[in-house]
């Protein structure tokens, strides 16, 4: 292997990428798009639901209900109606998520001690806005009938049972710090892919490759002479992601940035090798393009950026695993949530190296110094 | 003084279609050797297998002593080769490109700058350094594409139909170039569509249908032709051409330039080409014996491997 060789190809990517504005838009427009749109779009928090109110009791007792509703936060009363037909329509035509139906003898029933029912109705199309619904619902009843037992039983009555929860690393449970760590393997993901994948086939396409194969150029000095520009430009971009991550969504990095940024290098190798693989395989720049395409949908779901990966079957998250970015997200998360170091994360730094090497060699394996 | 291409019952198939069948070449040292042949007839393939490009099928061949088959990286730092199409990066400039082939060459830096500075020159590109390889017209993207190809300095050079598409004045220049080349030592093997360069060729070898149909130097195969060439202008060359074909007399008739060819085997054809054209109503300008060229002499063996 000869260094200078790898450095003349390194050099002549760089001249080409400089003078190449679509390829600039990917590496600097892209990933600062991306982090934006998905930072703000990807938000499981749920609040604020839209509700509808058929209050049928005319005493105070239901005012008091409906008020700890409002004043949980996770709903908004915003419209109050007379029959269930009218709850159907705002629910039907997606005014409302929700429907909280009072019955007439409710403030009578508090009062002379039997159980009051309260129904709810809730739009299930959306599970996790369904699922936030009957959570908090649920939250705000319990907490309502804990106190109504209290003041009828006087104070003093000591509860049997107590839960003290304390949420770590996000205590907030803030989905966007959630879900930033993992945006960020994503967005590297697809950057470097879309990269690499058009970097061999290009040539065979325009045709330079013929003329490169006849040097004494080797194949392995040709495969690190057009991952290492990507890793260096996939550094930047793993910098501007964190910076924006850090001063623009305020999620702190917990660990040490410097551990990140080596875990980062050593994911770019893997991630920009299975582009490289996929532009030593494709036939045409349209073909690498779907293929990079279609590689984008399972690095996503199976990685558990999008889905916890407990939740999946056993043969899925195996699947999951032969992917670079799973291990990565778990890194990210690691370092940038729970402040890990090498000692929680020295699997993923082995595995990820393995990626690495595994996807150039099979890159320089597949790749044939011949124009068939 | 052994040879210093070899090429050995070279075959390569496509499918059903051979491509090359059974090609035996031997090209001395210090010459340029010519390969023509009408569109197909496997002159891009037979170059391809001798830069290791595709892997022959059959047979093999020798560059310089060394063989394409398991010798092909050492090969490669002695010869230079150019594809039909441009193949140099249009995105960087005359400069970086020769730079960038004289590092993948590891063409030591100061031996490179030099050498650099030499080809500009050599191929009158100097003033046209800083410019990106797109924006150079067809002539000079092939002079850079040579240039890049002698950066090392190989001993051969195999250069695939290299001056299609470029001017008639920039094709004199590049052949002078390639005789110069040769003089200082080079061996050149060069696939031509076009005769006037075959004929200044140190041999040429006829492909058709992926065989070596002639191999000679362009003066014996002349020679060879074995027939008369007459060479007729008149009123009507096209309607001459047909009338003329049906007698039993003309072996081939066909237009070239100004004139009509008509291939026969003596001269005594002259006088009756005279009559029937002008029972015919044709009025003949001339009808003369000409030299024939090797374009008369190529169409002519082409067509007989036909019949």
């Amino acid at each position: 292997m000869n260094y200078k060789r790898i450095g003349s190809i390194i050099r002549k990517e760089f001249l080409q990428i400089k003078r190449d504005k679509r390829t600039m838009t990917i590496i600097f427009l892209m990933p600062i798009m991306q982090l934006l749109l998905f930072g703000y779009v990807a938000s499981t928090n749920v609040d604020h639901i839209p509700s509808v109110v058929m209050n049928n009791d005319i005493g105070t007792e239901s005012r008091v209900l409906l008020e700890s509703f409002a004043n949980s936060q996770y709903f908004d009363l915003d419209y109050h109606v007379q029959s269930i037909e009218e709850i159907e329509k705002y629910i039907d035509n997606g005014d409302a998520r929700a429907g909280i139906v009072i019955p007439p003898e409710y403030s009578e029933y508090i009062k002379s001690g039997r159980t009051a029912q309260i129904q709810l109705i809730v739009d299930g199309s959306d599970p996790t806005t369904a699922q936030a619904v009957l959570s908090s619902a649920g939250g705000v009843v319990q907490s309502m009938s804990v106190k109504i037992t209290q003041k009828m039983l006087g104070a003093s009555m000591p509860q049997p049972l107590d839960l003290r929860t304390r949420v770590w690393y996000n205590p907030n449970m803030d989905s966007t710090r959630f879900n930033i760590p993992g945006l960020i393997g994503v967005i590297l993901q697809t950057v470097t892919l879309m990269l690499t994948s058009f970097s061999i086939v290009r040539e065979r396409e325009r045709g330079t490759m013929e003329q490169l194969i006849v040097t004494p150029i080797t194949k392995m000095e040709l495969m690190l002479g057009k991952v290492i520009p990507y890793v260096l430009i996939g550094f930047v971009d793993i910098v501007l992601a964190l910076s924006l991550s850090v001063f623009w969504f305020r999620v702190p990095i917990a660990g040490s940035i410097n551990l990140l940024l080596l875990y980062s290098v050593i994911f770019l190798v893997g991630a920009l090798g299975v582009g490289l693989n996929i532009s030593v395989v494709a036939k045409s720049q349209l073909e690498a393009m779907q293929l990079s395409m279609f590689m984008i949908m399972p690095n996503m779901l199976l990685s558990g950026y999008m889905f916890p990966r407990n939740a999946m079957p056993k043969f899925v998250q195996a699947l999951g695993s032969v992917l670079p970015l799973t291990h990565f997200i778990n890194v990210l998360r690691g370092i940038i949530l729970k402040g890990n170091g090498l000692a929680e994360l020295y699997k993923e730094f082995f595995i990820l190296i393995g990626f690495g090497v595994f996807f150039i060699v099979l890159a320089s394996k597949k790749f044939k110094k011949k124009i068939e | 003084m052994i040879d210093s291409i070899q090429i050995h019952s070279l075959t390569k198939k496509f499918g059903d279609i051979t491509a090359v069948n059974n090609l035996n070449v031997e090209v001395k040292n210090n010459t340029i050797f010519g390969l023509v042949g009408p569109d197909g007839a496997g002159k891009t393939t037979t170059m391809r297998m001798l830069c290791s490009l595709l892997t022959p099928d059959k047979g093999t061949a020798k560059i310089g002593g060394y063989d394409i088959l398991t010798e092909s990286n050492e090969i490669k730092n002695h010869i230079g080769y150019m594809p039909q199409k441009f193949s140099l990066y249009g995105d960087l400039t005359v400069m970086e490109n020769l730079v960038f082939y004289s590092k993948v060459y590891q063409v030591p830096k100061k031996e490179s700058k030099e050498k650099i500075k030499f080809l500009l020159k050599f191929s009158n590109l100097t003033d046209h350094s800083y410019k990106l390889a797109d924006q150079l017209s067809g002539g000079m993207k092939q002079k850079l594409a040579l240039s890049c190809n002698l950066i090392h300095s190989p001993k051969y050079l195999l250069l695939d139909e290299p001056t299609i598409g470029v001017d008639p004045v920039a094709r004199r220049e590049f052949w002078k170039i390639l005789f110069d080349l040769r003089d200082q030592g080079a061996t050149i093997f060069v696939s031509t569509p076009y005769m006037d360069e075959a004929e200044r060729c140190d041999e040429v070898g006829l492909m058709d249908k992926g065989r070596i149909i002639r191999k000679d130097n362009p003066d014996n195969i002349i020679n060879g032709f074995g027939y008369h060439l007459l060479s007729v202008y008149s009123d009507d060359n096209h309607l001459a051409r047909t009338l003329v074909q049906e007698e039993e007399y003309v072996m081939d008739a066909y237009l070239m330039g100004e004139g009509l060819h008509v291939v026969t085997e003596s001269l005594e054809s002259i006088k009756k080409l005279k009559e029937k054209l002008k029972i015919s109503g044709i009025k003949v300008i001339s009808i003369n014996e000409a030299a024939p060229a090797l374009e008369d002499v190529f169409v002519n063996i082409i067509k007989s491997e036909k019949r």
